[in-house]
């Protein structure tokens, strides 16, 4: 029951953060910031796990490796970039945090360009010249 | 549990105890002690974070950027 222990702990997290906040914000931030941290750490793992069965099922369905890495490296943009954003925000600097996730999807995007030139330059080649 | 939750606790911990003697050396009347010690916690605190922050960047490199 892994949901009940990262309950508890988000729970005593946000009570310590209570506590410390009307003395001192800055650590109420750090708490904040080092729980999501050790959650994000704790998910990771079960995220591998899975990562590593989709990769199984691609080298079975003998998948060009190169899209299944895209794809991840996409995935990973998209959690970090969420991560500090939230963080930030939660911060209170909610401008740049919306730069942070612009930064995201432009990176995702760069990422998608050679995928979407394969597909494009498959569809001209299927028309007769 | 794979995490150490006791880095939650440590901070909360040194938090605590920064804001005790920060509040007891201000009223002795010293003042810019308080804010050494202040600075002197959270530049600790900050230590901490970004080795747990860099330990997260790793992490996710090792799983989702490096095959």
């Amino acid at each position: 029951m892994d949901i009940i222990q990262i309950v508890g702990l988000g729970l005593v997290a946000t009570v310590l953060t209570l506590i410390i906040k009307e003395q001192k914000p800055m650590f109420a931030f750090m708490i904040a910031m080092i729980t999501g941290i050790i959650i994000f750490l704790f998910l990771i793992g079960k995220i591998a796990e899975v990562i590593q069965i989709l990769e199984r099922m691609a080298v079975k369905a003998n998948l060009n490796m190169i899209y299944l890495e895209t794809i991840l490296k996409m995935i990973g943009i998209a959690y970090i970039a969420e991560f500090g954003a939230q963080i930030v925000r939660d911060a209170g600097q909610g401008a740049i945090a919306s730069k942070i996730e612009l930064a995201g999807k432009v990176l995702i995007l760069v990422m998608a360009v050679p995928i979407i030139t394969v597909i494009i330059e498959t569809v001209i080649s299927l028309f007769p010249s | 549990m794979p995490f150490d939750v006791n880095a939650i606790f440590q901070i909360a911990g040194i938090g605590i105890i920064v804001a005790m003697i920060h509040t007891v050396l201000k009223q002795a009347g010293k003042g810019e002690w308080a804010e050494w010690i202040t600075l002197l916690g959270i530049i600790i605190v900050l230590y901490m974070v970004a080795s747990y922050v860099s330990d997260l960047f790793q992490e996710i490199k090792r799983v989702f950027l490096f095959k």
